[in-house]
């Protein structure tokens, strides 16, 4: 099916069971511990051993030796692959980084051996024998030193774009702000480490891994293994969190694939926690300079944003100016991104990219400029929002309501509270509320599913789309239970396997709209097949009560499917709406924080955040993605921050004791509000994604409440106590 | 840059003090452990290393109780053993001999929850699953800890009986990290499954 024009009504705004708060189909498999994770696959038939995986100990440079003599004869030991043995393979193509192979190192912990053996502890204190010698090389490590040989990247990431005269309206702007931020590197931190199990079948390769994009995964690891692509079948039922960090094929699936095949049985390898966030990848640390000139009125005449980043040669850039092409109205306007290359291990994609570090500087830098103003920062971005693409006013948002976002959020936060910085204290803490706008694109991705109708008249969906904690399983059921005109105890949902239609994945926020939408597809073509079955005209046949009617006549579904069934299979496919309409989702995020005035030290009170995103396919988990996504914005403004070691080039702080992700202390209850809206230009669904929203804007809000309780603007995030100590009032 | 002490960086990070001995002794350096889990015996012979994590995913299959770090860092592994909860992943399996283990498994099955599995899904105090073993492992232990009136950082007056509060729940529970974020929604379960024990 072809979305190429505004949905009208359709089976959908029945919203019989699409948009009804309905808990996860999949609840009481996680909450008993029956849900299988990729490294917990047991088949008594399928003797599996144990790999264990060892990285490199430089950060750039040559393996020239692996003395694998010590652990060959350790106990347990049935085989060990070495990056030497396998010589160079072809990388996946969207990986930046070699997962495995060569002699090359080009980044800290980069795979370079997998020890098989019995048992895990058998494999892990062989994998310490090894006797590893390098030629190191020297590398750039260090972003704010690298910045000045940064380069343009590819064109494809419009790097540069000028719209106006920005230099001069900025030279004349009767009031300006010009401000350097930075935000540091970030680790995913997906609480299940990447893990595989491998199994060779002869040329056939059947792996159980955790991974958010079947047919990415499928493809990359094809190719690096030097396969065919359809000898190679994923599963990835469900998965224990990606962020972003399970998009791209990873070195356990390798390890796991090579390992299995050196030593003829089934091999399971892990990251080991410490492992993960130099052997993987991270969000880039960004550089980003903001300058903003409007009138004495508030409107924004200059508005530019400039943004440096690094990565590994062959990566691109964190793409930190893009929401600031859209976000505010303003005549004058440019950005620019440049790209310095690092040795760090490789950057790339964690929720929402781009917006989250963009916007961490951004609303930050329109705080600064309502307080120039002598303006309230909620009425400023109102007199600055727009209908239309700045850049292309010939241009409409489908569908934004950033301001009716701001005004609900300040009615329900009690935001006529807030005073003047440093004004509110409270029992030895200074108290101060913050605001942000969210702003992240809608994006979509073409995505098909299958849909069976079985005898006994339960509706089976089948599609590779995975369930990465978003809600997948459930909002898909719900679109098939309302397409198909039954309850969604009468709907079984299969998800992340090969075997299955190429759907959008998760990531990019675009997964719930996305899949749904091919599921939708598919029950379209399922109804019109179950209607020319039965001699009905499909169309004025209804699908409801558990059969289908026409006229006076209703036949059950079971009966309809007849002892074969009835197969229904389609993938969406995107017109160019998204082109003629610029696509976004829309919110405001409302925070409280307590600062300690000896310390420094912040804690969150209160969070909120209104959001806009068409319509809201399942409140329930919707609202968990926003909630999930406003800990982790606590985590980016207050203590997250990959520490780089800048002489050696590698993460130290790379576990979960030292990365340190926000936890049960740190959050506070957290209010959400959804805007009532449909989009129907994003799709039949008239929804649009959610999950990376409630990012958007988070870390920001939380700066700008903590300048709003102590009077003290950061710039620097992680907004850590020791960054406010010296600069706090003086405890009486 | 030296060789073998770029080698053992690479492992060292991980494991400081691994000695090459202690591979050497595998085999003579096993035991035979009773494990009791979920009130059923399990008869095994372990290689010493083996914690009881591993133990209960590798060697029983009780694969409900996850490992997220193997380093006591995340709290996924939780368990409860004698009453007490602890890290899986931080003790050995055979210390546990006669000792009572239960994990997630013990707790409810689908269509048949235990209250707090029932008070997860209903609040959604889960997103990819994957702590939430733990999670409710450790809220269970949280309720008998505030009834034994054990303080915690949290507690404000120690002579006071504990309460059952959202900041005590929320200090008690910070062993156990959730990257989805489900926070919120897993102490407003962790109350409601508690009102609904007492």
């Amino acid at each position: 099916m072809q979305f190429d024009k505004p949905a009208t009504t359709n089976p959908i705004d029945q919203m019989k069971v699409v948009g009804r708060p309905i808990h996860r189909i999949d609840g009481e498999l996680k909450t008993t511990g029956r849900a299988m994770y990729a490294y917990e696959w047991h088949d008594p038939q399928m003797p599996y051993v144990y790999g264990y995986p060892v990285g490199a100990a430089i950060a750039k440079g040559h393996v020239t030796a692996i003395d694998t003599s010590a652990a060959q004869t350790s106990p347990g030991v049935l085989g060990i692959v070495t990056t030497l043995d396998v010589g160079d393979l072809t990388k996946g193509k969207l990986n930046t980084a070699k997962l495995f192979g060569g002699s090359e190192v080009q980044h800290y912990h980069q795979a370079i051996a997998v020890v098989v053996a019995e048992t895990f502890e058998q494999a892990r204190a062989a994998a310490s024998l090894l006797k590893i010698d390098y030629v190191a090389e020297p590398g750039v490590f260090d972003l704010k030193q690298a910045m000045i040989n940064a380069v343009k990247p590819d064109e494809a990431s419009e790097p540069d774009t000028a719209i106006g005269d920005f230099d001069n309206a900025f030279k004349n702007a009767a009031v300006t702000v010009d401000e350097t931020y930075t935000t540091p590197d970030q680790s995913h931190s997906m609480m299940e480490p990447h893990a595989s199990i491998a199994a060779w079948d002869g040329e056939d390769l059947t792996v159980w891994t955790s991974s958010q994009m079947i047919d990415w995964w499928r493809t990359d690891l094809a190719i690096t293994l030097g396969i065919d692509k359809q000898k190679v079948h994923l599963m990835s039922p469900f998965i224990g969190g990606g962020f972003g960090g399970k998009l791209f094929l990873r070195a356990d699936a390798v390890l796991a694939a090579f390992a299995a095949k050196s030593v003829g049985r089934p091999v399971k390898v892990a990251l080991p926690r410490p492992m993960i966030p130099n052997n993987t990848t991270h969000r880039p640390a960004t550089i980003q300079r903001i300058r903003i000139g409007a009138g004495q009125d508030g409107k924004i005449s200059a508005i530019g944003h400039e943004s440096w980043s690094g990565d590994l040669p062959g990566g691109g850039p964190e793409t930190a100016v893009m929401q600031t092409r859209l976000l505010y109205a303003g005549s004058n306007r440019m950005t620019a991104m440049r790209l310095a290359t690092l040795d760090l291990p490789e950057g790339n994609a964690m929720r929402a990219p781009g917006e989250a570090p963009g916007l961490m500087a951004l609303e930050i830098a329109i705080d600064e400029m309502a307080e120039k103003l002598g303006m309230d920062p909620i009425e400023f971005r109102i007199l600055n929002d727009t209908q239309v693409d700045p850049e292309n006013p010939e241009r409409p948002f489908s569908y934004r309501d950033l301001s009716g976002c701001l005004k609900l959020g300040a009615e329900r936060f009690g935001w006529a509270e807030r005073g003047r910085p440093a004004t509110r204290q409270q029992d030895g803490w200074l108290i101060g509320m913050g605001v942000a706008a969210a702003f992240r694109n809608n994006l979509v991705m073409p995505s098909g599913a299958r849909v069976r109708l079985g005898p006994d008249g339960i509706v089976t969906v089948e599609t590779d789309m995975t369930d990465i904690g978003t809600g997948s399983y459930t909002i898909i059921a719900q679109t098939a239970a309302e397409m198909m005109g039954v309850g969604i105890d009468k709907v079984a949902v299969q998800l992340g396997d090969s075997r299955f239609p190429v759907s959008a994945g998760s990531g990019g926020q675009f997964g719930a709209n996305s899949a749904t939408s091919g599921v939708y597809a598919a029950c379209v073509k399922l109804r019109e097949a179950v209607a020319a079955k039965l001699g009905f005209n499909s169309v004025d046949v209804i699908f409801e009560e558990g059969g289908v009617r026409s006229g006076n006549r209703f036949v059950s579904l079971a009966e309809a499917a007849g002892p074969d069934g009835v197969v229904g299979e389609d993938t969406m496919e995107w017109g160019d709406l998204t082109n003629t309409h610029q696509q976004s989702t829309f919110g405001g995020h409302f925070v409280e924080v307590a600062v300690d005035i000896a310390t420094g030290e912040t804690r969150i009170r209160r969070m909120l955040a209104v959001c806009a995103a068409g319509r809201i396919l399942n409140p329930i988990t919707a609202r968990s993605q926003v909630i999930g996504a406003m800990t982790m914005g606590a985590g980016g403004a207050l203590s997250e921050e990959l520490a780089v070691d800048t002489r050696l080039g590698f993460f130290v702080n790379h576990d979960l004791a030292s990365y340190e992700v926000p936890v049960h202390a740190d959050i506070p209850h957290q209010e959400v509000i959804f805007m009532d809206e449909l989009d129907p230009y994003s799709s039949p669904m008239k929804a649009k994604g959610i999950g990376e929203l409630g990012l958007c804007g988070v870390s920001a809000a939380i700066a700008n409440a903590i300048y709003n309780a102590t009077g003290v603007r950061l710039r620097h995030y992680p907004m850590t106590l020791d960054k406010l100590i010296g600069y706090l009032p003086e405890v009486a | 840059m030296a060789a073998t002490a770029a080698a053992s960086l690479a492992v060292g990070a991980d494991n400081p003090t691994r000695a090459e001995p202690n591979a050497k002794m595998d085999g003579q350096n096993r035991t035979r452990v009773t494990l009791s889990v979920n009130g059923k015996n399990h008869d095994l012979d372990l290689d010493n290393r083996t914690t009881l994590l591993d133990a209960l995913r590798e060697h029983l299959h009780l694969t409900g109780t996850k490992k997220g770090c193997d380093h006591g860092q995340c709290g996924a592994c939780t368990v409860i053993v004698d009453g007490r909860r602890i890290n899986a992943c931080l003790t050995l399996a055979i210390m546990h001999e006669e000792e009572a283990v239960t994990t997630i498994e013990g707790l409810g099955q689908p269509g048949n929850l235990h209250p707090m599995q029932a008070a997860f899904v209903r609040h959604d105090g889960f997103q990819c699953g994957y702590c939430t073993p733990g999670q409710i492992c450790s809220s269970l232990a949280v309720l008998e800890e505030i009834k034994a009136n054990i303080p915690s950082h949290a507690t404000g007056d120690l002579a006071a009986a504990a309460s059952l509060t959202p900041e005590e729940i929320r200090e008690r529970m910070s062993g156990n990290i959730c990257r989805c974020g489900a926070y919120s929604n897993i102490v407003d379960a962790i109350l409601d499954a508690a009102g609904t024990r007492a």
